[in-house]
């Protein structure tokens, strides 16, 4: 079952493609990350798909039906969670949930429980102005889906937040689509959509560049893998002889070689006593960024 | 559960009552120039003359009632029995004449450092002096003089500053907070979120209105009691017509409101600009001081302005005793500056503000 259909999708700000033909499908139930830089169109595209903007070209249809002009059949079916906090002013967690819940016909219970599903019961009567930058992601969170929504949207839910605050949000993410709620999540940073995607689209300059699941996009780069060990115990030029090393290189934290045969490159390092401070790193989808768009990946 | 409109209501309401700032400019700053015109610089008349008499003063005790009347607005009279003493209060500050019978002379002695109230104590004793003789004369008076107060129409400071101040408070909260809640919520995407809630745009507006006419009222309520409490106003009978017209007043100020929201880049901008727009106003249109000394330019651009049109309004309703005929015309000047000043901010207004 397809919750979600965008076909070839444009946005134009005067000279500049914002949106440049977009399409994809995003299954019932599915976690759907949408990934890119800064300003690579991923707002545009999701506030295009929520309805909140009207699209020059191309179709969307959210569960079947379309979403410009302001669907009021939809809106009770999506929740949404806006890239800056939308709270009303100087109110407690609790009243801001208890509002939003108000708006969709929902009970103060509801609110509340949703209010202790993402930890803030504790916080309840604290201003929205006072809590932390990830304590207001998860009201944010908890508000677009107090009303048990089937199709959820998160633009950047983790954006300015601290590793620590991010982790945490993960595993409250990673939860909300077990019960079949479909999920679309712009974020900015590789290791989120790793972690929480089921198909991850990559975005650049208005354009899907890949759409893959993170492990399949890995998997087709065949990307080197990197193998680096502490300085000292083998030398670059024994180094780039080792049968399978398609490139070494040596700099300040030691020799870095890549190779697409770490098994052997590996033994062979053994057996010269030189896997001290050894550090092995797979492709990710920043060597996927770097290889589609030819430039580093820079969130 | 309470419904959507509830609810919205409700948060702004909160959101308002919790806002020091927003409340502080809305009751406390236009009430302290209420204390400040109304109990400060209140009207007390004209200022009597302390007066003291050395002996009897046969001409004061023989005054006709009506002059008499006059004569005790004018002196605060005490006796004292030594002359001596009685100069050295004058000469002190403590007493500003004293009068004592020479003969058939009536002498007075006064200090010239006020001189105001010098002037006044010759003018009336010559005054006296004159009705005395020619009623000893026995001659009937050629000309008299009758003097009758017009009332409500001289009022006392009181009576004019209340609507006056009223009028400025409630523009001032009305604007500001449209003003402030506009682009604060477009900054924040609040506005957005709402767009994606299954609840007419209308609710939200309405809400909103809704929340500020309370906010007006109350002003109302407070202003009008602290005024008569306090400050001995005195309200006419229509008084209760000042509801409706306060009511489209909000309107028309929140329209005001909206347009700087629309205008504005930021939510400091917006209210900025409300004060941009609302001080100057509140000038112009009476709210401080009378604008009969104005010159006519001036007066015509007043005209212009919704609150110059409350102002006047409310004056005839609150303390002239006018009735509904006062308020039609006011009533549809603003409620059409409504109309109008939101069309245009609705035109101007912009989802992005960047």
């Amino acid at each position: 079952m397809t919750a979600i259909e965008v076909r070839d999708l444009v946005k134009r700000y005067g000279e500049l493609a914002a949106v440049d033909g977009v399409s994809f499908d995003v299954a019932k139930g599915e976690f759907f990350g949408i990934l890119g830089p800064n300003g690579a169109g991923k707002t545009t595209a999701l506030e295009m798909i929520e309805g909140l903007r009207q699209p020059d070209s191309g179709s969307i249809r959210l569960l079947g039906e379309p979403v410009w002009p302001r669907n009021a059949a939809l809106l009770p079916k999506m929740g949404v969670q806006l890239q800056t906090s939308a709270f009303f002013e100087r109110l407690t967690a609790r009243e801001q949930i208890r509002t939003f819940a108000a708006l969709y016909g929902v009970a103060e219970r509801a609110a509340d429980a949703w209010l202790e599903r993402v930890g803030l019961t504790e916080k309840a009567a604290t201003r929205t102005e006072q809590l932390s930058g990830g304590q207001a992601q998860r009201l944010a969170i908890a508000c677009a889906l107090v009303h048990e929504p089937e199709v959820v949207f998160l633009d950047e839910p983790t954006a300015s937040l601290d590793p620590q605050a991010r982790r945490n949000l993960w595993d409250l993410l990673s939860g909300i689509n077990d019960s079949g709620r479909t999920v679309v999540l712009t974020t900015h940073y590789m290791d989120e959509a790793e972690a929480l995607c089921d198909r991850v689209a990559i975005m650049d300059r208005g354009q899907i560049l890949k759409l893959d699941s993170p492990s399949g996009l890995v998997r087709d780069l065949e990307a080197p893998v990197r193998i680096t060990v502490a300085p000292g115990g083998v030398s670059l030029g024994e180094a780039a002889e080792i049968a399978g090393v398609d490139h070494a290189v040596e700099d300040e934290t030691g020799l870095v070689l890549s190779t697409r045969h770490p098994a052997g490159v590996l033994t062979e390092l053994a057996e010269r006593g030189g896997l001290d401070g050894l550090q092995v790193k797979a492709a990710t989808l920043e060597d996927v960024f770097l290889d589609i768009t030819g430039r580093e990946y820079r969130a | 559960m309470s419904s959507p409109f509830a609810a919205v209501a409700l948060a702004i309401t909160r959101g308002f009552l919790r806002d020091r700032t927003a409340l502080f400019f809305a009751i406390v700053f236009p009430l302290m120039f209420l204390v400040l015109f109304g109990g400060i610089l209140t009207d007390r008349g004209q200022p009597q003359v302390e007066m003291i008499t050395v002996g009897d003063i046969a001409i004061f005790e023989q005054l006709p009632p009506g002059a008499k009347a006059a004569f005790d607005d004018a002196f605060d009279v005490r006796p004292l029995g030594d002359l001596d003493a009685a100069i050295a209060e004058v000469r002190d500050g403590d007493a500003d004449v004293a009068v004592v019978m020479e003969g058939r002379e009536l002498v007075a002695h006064y200090t010239q450092t006020d001189q105001v109230k010098a002037a006044m104590t010759q003018g009336a004793l010559a005054a006296f002096v004159n009705g005395a003789n020619l009623a000893a004369a026995g001659a009937p008076p050629v000309v008299e003089l009758r003097i009758e107060a017009v009332e409500d129409d001289s009022l006392e400071t009181i009576q004019f500053v209340t609507p006056g101040l009223l009028g400025w408070a409630v523009a001032m909260s009305a604007a500001f907070g449209a003003a402030a809640n506009l682009q604060g919520w477009r900054q924040s995407k609040l506005l957005r979120r709402l767009q994606l809630a299954p609840v007419a745009p209308g609710t939200i507006v309405g809400a909103r209105v809704v929340v500020t006419v309370l906010i007006s009222l109350a002003q109302m309520a407070i202003f009008l009691g602290l005024a008569t409490g306090a400050f001995g106003l005195q309200l006419s009978g229509w008084w209760w017509l000042g509801i409706p017209l306060l009511v489209a007043g909000t309107l028309s100020f929140m329209a005001l409101g909206l347009l700087s929201g629309a205008l504005a880049k930021t939510q400091e901008g917006a209210v900025n600009m409300a004060n941009f727009l609302v001080l100057p106003m509140a000038f112009l249109s009476g709210s401080f001081f009378p604008l009969d000394g104005a010159p006519q330019w001036l007066q015509m651009v007043s005209q212009a302005l919704p609150l110059r049109h409350l102002n006047d309004a409310m004056l005839d309703v609150l303390v002239r005793g006018q009735g509904p005929e006062a308020i039609w015309i006011p009533l549809a000047i603003l409620l059409g500056f409504a109309v109008v000043v939101t069309a245009l901010a609705a035109r101007l207004f912009r989802w992005d503000g960047e």
